[in-house]
């Protein structure tokens, strides 16, 4: 694909269309990433975008931020990953900012705050509803190990008030001593 | 310098929270409301919300949300800039590697040890919000506890286990849901 100003054009404007309108965090915006740059556009083929899913959920940082850079830079280098960042930050980036600056205004009527106790309870529940599907997903991937882990961590994060940076690079490193030197699956 | 310290903080949330969505509200809640006291809890509670309604990953939300806060319009771009730094490098370099080595025991290896440990974190992150809405001192309180906030979380929860509704919908719903009790609390401790 040629590199010219047209290609950023686009690249920045379809970053910018997919963050704007995905609700919901980052599988959501890779199978749109998927409809739009593999099935429509014709930008990557399945087993690129697949690798590029993997390789955004394995590093660290917002899911759709990785993908945006990994699309960026196989389409137009440095440049274009940077292109790719900026469409997919901005609106995120402009909305946040300006709902800041009115939040306070905001929270001083009383209505909002009663609708704002509700949502703090429904939001509590929705995240309890991701924890129960996590450890799901974790029993079925490891068993007992995963859970004994995840109750460590649990434990010691809001008992024992452990830094959480602290025990992520504990358990990356007893995830790479346990698992990290055997034979490819 | 306020500046500095939005950049450093969100710039470890970036490096460290792992696995994408809820993987940075620990993180976010350790630098922005134990270390910095940006925020408090409930304030955390109602950006996660906002969050949840609006496009774009937590991490950026926050960061965008926080250091606009505390900052002005600079806040939110250096807070925001701090959040995508990480990313920009181990993801190329990471992506370097994949080529080359196409399957990455290593990696793997170090993903499957970092996946529960988040989904226990989150866990305690929920734990921190729960109390903050289930002990608040509103117009539902009994005895230091808002039955209202338990109610609507029993419902809501409830309901995602049952239906699997989409988040923002549950949310919405819980909203009314508020406004209505609250509502009609006010309303009667007036009359």
């Amino acid at each position: 694909m040629k590199r010219d100003s047209k290609l950023y054009g686009t690249l920045f404007l379809q970053t910018l269309k997919l963050s704007a309108f995905t609700f919901g965090g980052g599988y959501v915006i890779i199978s749109l990433m998927k409809k739009q740059f593999v099935d429509k556009l014709g930008w990557m083929n399945e087993k690129e975008m697949l690798d590029y899913t993997a390789i955004a959920q394995s590093s660290p940082g917002a899911i759709a931020v990785n993908a945006a850079i990994l699309v960026g830079y196989n389409l137009g280098g440095v440049l274009g990953a940077l292109v790719a960042i900026v469409g997919t930050v901005l609106p995120p980036l402009v909305i946040l900012t300006a709902i800041s600056y009115v939040y306070s205004a905001f929270m001083s009527i009383k209505a909002i705050q009663y609708i704002m106790l509700g949502m703090q309870a429904g939001v509590v529940a929705v995240i309890c509803d991701v924890v129960w599907g996590l450890t799901q997903s974790i029993w079925k991937e490891n068993r007992y190990v995963a859970v004994v882990v995840a109750l460590l961590a649990f434990g010691a994060t809001a008992i024992f008030s452990v830094n959480v940076m602290l025990v992520v690079v504990l358990c990356a490193l007893f995830g790479a001593a346990m698992y990290g030197r055997g034979e490819k699956k | 310098m306020i500046v500095l310290e939005l950049f450093w903080a969100f710039f470890q949330i970036g490096l460290f929270s792992v696995g994408g969505g809820y993987a940075a509200m620990p993180l976010i809640q350790e630098q922005v409301i134990d270390k910095f006291h940006w925020m408090t809890v409930s304030e955390f509670t109602d950006l996660i919300t906002i969050s949840q309604m609006t496009p774009g990953p937590i991490a950026i939300n926050s960061a965008s949300f926080i250091g606009a806060r505390m900052a002005g319009i600079p806040g939110a771009l250096i807070a925001t800039v701090g959040c995508v730094l990480p990313s920009c490098v181990i993801v190329s370099v990471i992506a370097l590697l994949y080529k080359r080595y196409s399957s990455l025991t290593l990696i793997d290896g170090v993903l499957k040890g970092i996946r529960p440990a988040v989904v226990g974190m989150i866990a305690s992150a929920a734990l921190t919000m729960m109390q903050a809405s289930w002990f608040a001192d509103t117009l539902a309180s009994v005895g230091g506890v808002d039955v209202a906030a338990v109610l609507i979380f029993a419902a809501a929860f409830f309901v995602l286990r049952k239906w699997k509704p989409s988040p923002i919908l549950v949310m919405s719903a819980a909203g009314g849901c508020g406004l209505l009790v609250y509502g009609l609390l006010d309303l009667l401790g007036k009359g």
